[in-house]
């Protein structure tokens, strides 16, 4: 019965291609994501995002083939050819770690497939290293930062002590925070990647008399800095990017995050249509809050949908103007994308508050405006 | 560097220290008795921290939690040993390094199968939560403190068993010869059992301590593990009383150096750079030590044989 339905679709498809966009067209997506191992939270929400779109899209010629990266670029390279070579697949997408993306990217792209990421943004893909089949769906890696620096300036605050892992993404992070941020430093520290303790760190935080704290520090790393921060009696406000405030790992920060102000360019009381069915839609689905990592997912594959409703993956050139027009109602409200294939896009302040028992974030201002990431510039497209 | 500054990391030192020691143990007197290299006790660190986190959030009481957690990872500990690691004693490091690192995926995966993939809430229970002031005026959270005590109690109780207790005489000749005791008449299987669950005990009750203060997550328990194993290599293998020296100096080296590298390069260095280099120095640190510890005293600091 299946079998025949298939082939009435099909027939169905090439009667109506020809007489041109009105059908959306097929495809094959391959989704490399961190569903094992520590980080795992985030390919799921990803994932969980992805596949929400792509069901009420309800599109039977669209095909999704998902595979776990465990967070090892070498790995994820694997499944990359792999999905390449013999799954044969058009779009990759799904990597939620820079270090992978920089593994799986450059090559994808090489060998003319299209790649649209629903996270990792490293700086070196959005200037000189820009290619017109790489799409990022969610942020440029300084983004959020930027934001925050920006907010910093707006709240008064003269003299920020900042602090991220010793990692290129951390080193990003605190370039972005320092782009727009414009008071003095009290401290700036790298601690070590992967640490879960803060004790030096903090000490050193009310040894320098700073008036706010800037951090990023993703996972568990933030998890155990928060908690550690609360218990040591400390009240300089805290700042940071939504990655430490997000659904997800609220919970297990517990009261700790009460009050924090950090930076989205989503956040679930977003105020547009896309956004409230979105929210609804995904508590009915799995039972829990979508998180930041969930709505980019579901940002991702409509992007991709919408491209395939006007034009054919196979037709290169024709699939990259209909992605890069973007004309999909993203659940963050106005987006479009820059000359380097990244989002120009609000970034929002939230603070993290309590609704009954839960945890989650409100919107409170708006960080930067229409905002462009600042590689832009060094890409020549 | 104030003193006031400098006196609180070398407290949290301390503190960071006193919970390797709780890991390092329980590994090292593994390895002293049984001869088995064990992957697998940061997966036991693992059970402890979301036993404890499981049972805090159904009962609301942080201390059954801290119960759950020994007990859970004693009886996990026990059944490892009795089920798979029991077939290794004979083989080779490297079928044991093999099989037990199988054990942390298997932990790894069950827990997220179990718990699901994000991380659980712990916090310190209200009694122990915000700072209490030293004398000198320094504010210090009173959950380190405790930790620092309990920690101590933990290590004049494994003196006691194994200075004064017939189990503990039992381990101590079990680590001498073990030939020689199983043919004494000793039931040298239960003996490993009990040293089995009880570092796996060790290993849980410590992971519920810093859970509370860190983060409950699926694969908390290796970077601890690894740090754990640069203690018992410095301290000499199978010796207590050397890991308990070896991890309250690692504790003391790695956040001394963590909280001074970085200004100690910027005398002579522009900030960026000072930062840099001196967030790489530090983390390096402790293998820094071990190496030096190694070229001047190759079985550690507490040779056992010696």
């Amino acid at each position: 019965m299946k079998f025949f339905k298939q082939i009435a679709a099909s027939a169905l498809a090439i009667a109506l291609g020809s007489s041109g966009a009105a059908m959306a067209e097929g495809a094959k997506i391959g989704m490399i994501t961190t569903l094992s191992g520590g980080g795992s939270g985030l390919g799921i929400d990803v994932r969980d995002g992805f596949m929400l779109a792509i069901k009420q899209a309800g599109n039977p010629n669209v095909e999704v083939v998902i595979e776990d990266d465990a967070r090892k670029p070498e790995l994820a390279v694997q499944i990359a050819d792999k999905m390449i070579q013999s799954e044969k697949v058009d779009i990759l997408t799904g990597i939620i770690w820079s270090n992978l993306a920089m593994a799986v990217i450059p090559s994808t792209v090489a060998q003319g497939k299209f790649y649209i990421s629903p996270n990792a943004g490293p700086s070196a893909l959005a200037g000189k290293g820009c290619n017109p089949n790489y799409f990022n769906a969610a942020w440029q890696n300084d983004n959020l930062h930027e934001a925050m620096g920006a907010y910093a300036n707006f709240a008064g605050y003269k003299n920020s002590f900042i602090l991220a892992p010793n990692y290129p993404a951390g080193k990003d992070a605190l370039t972005g925070y320092k782009r727009f941020y414009e008071g003095d430093l009290s401290g700036e520290v790298y601690s070590k990647l992967g640490a879960t303790d803060y004790a030096a760190e903090i000490a050193q935080i009310r040894a320098s008399g700073a008036d706010s704290v800037f951090f990023f520090l993703p996972g568990g790393m933030g998890i155990a800095f928060m908690k550690q921060y609360a218990a040591s009696g400390l009240d300089v406000p805290v700042l940071g990017p939504a990655f430490s405030f997000d659904q997800g790992i609220l919970g297990a920060v517990g009261d700790a995050a009460l009050g924090v102000k950090n930076s989205s360019q989503w956040s679930k009381d977003l105020d547009n249509p896309a956004n409230v069915a979105f929210v609804e839609s995904f508590q009915a689905e799995y039972g829990r809050l979508p998180s930041l990592y969930a709505s980019q997912g579901f940002d991702t594959a409509n992007l991709i949908l919408s491209a395939l409703e006007g034009a054919d993956v196979k037709d290169q050139d024709a699939f990259r103007a209909a992605l890069k027009v973007a004309e999909f109602d993203s659940v963050r409200g106005d987006f479009r994308f820059g000359n380097n294939n990244h989002p120009i896009q609000n970034i929002y302040v939230r603070e993290v508050v309590k609704e009954g028992d839960v945890l989650t974030n409100k919107v409170v201002g708006i960080g930067l405006e229409s905002h462009q990431d600042a590689y832009a510039a060094e890409c020549n497209m | 560097m104030t003193t006031m500054l400098f006196f609180e990391q070398l407290l949290n030192g301390l503190q960071f220290g006193v919970t390797l020691f709780l890991m390092a143990a329980g590994l090292t007197l593994v390895f002293g008795v049984m001869g088995l290299i064990n992957l697998a006790h940061g997966s036991l660190y693992m059970v402890g921290a979301f036993a404890c986190a499981w049972v805090a959030a159904a009962t609301g009481s942080f201390w059954l939690g801290l119960v759950a957690s020994v007990i859970a990872a004693a009886f996990a500990g026990a059944i490892i040993e009795t089920t798979i690691i029991r077939r290794l004693y004979d083989r080779d490091h490297l079928d044991q390094v093999l099989a037990t690192f199988a054990l942390i995926l298997i932990f790894s995966e069950g827990c997220r199968f179990i718990f699901g993939s994000f991380p659980l809430f712990l916090d310190v229970p209200a009694i122990l939560a915000g700072p209490v002031t030293l004398p000198g005026g320094l504010p210090y959270p009173i959950y380190r403190l405790s930790i620092i005590i309990v920690g101590a109690l933990v290590a004049l109780g494994l003196y006691l068993l194994i200075s004064k207790t017939r189990l503990g005489i039992r381990i101590r000749a079990g680590e001498a010869d073990r030939e020689m005791i199983a043919a004494l008449g000793v039931d040298i299987r239960t003996l490993y059992t009990i040293v089995f669950a009880l570092g796996a005990a060790l290993a849980g009750f410590s992971g519920a301590l810093v859970g509370a203060l860190q983060s409950v997550q699926v694969g908390m328990g290796e970077p601890v593990l690894i740090l754990a194993f640069v203690v018992i290599v410095i301290g000499g293998i199978g010796s207590i009383k050397g890991a308990l020296i070896a991890s309250i100096l690692v504790g003391i080296v790695d956040t001394l150096g963590r909280a001074t590298l970085p200004s100690l390069f910027g005398i002579f260095m522009d900030p960026s750079a000072a930062n840099s280099i001196g967030a790489s120095l530090s983390s390096m640190l402790i293998y820094v030590l071990m190496a030096i510890v190694l070229i001047f005293k190759p079985e550690g600091l507490v040779s056992n044989n010696g």
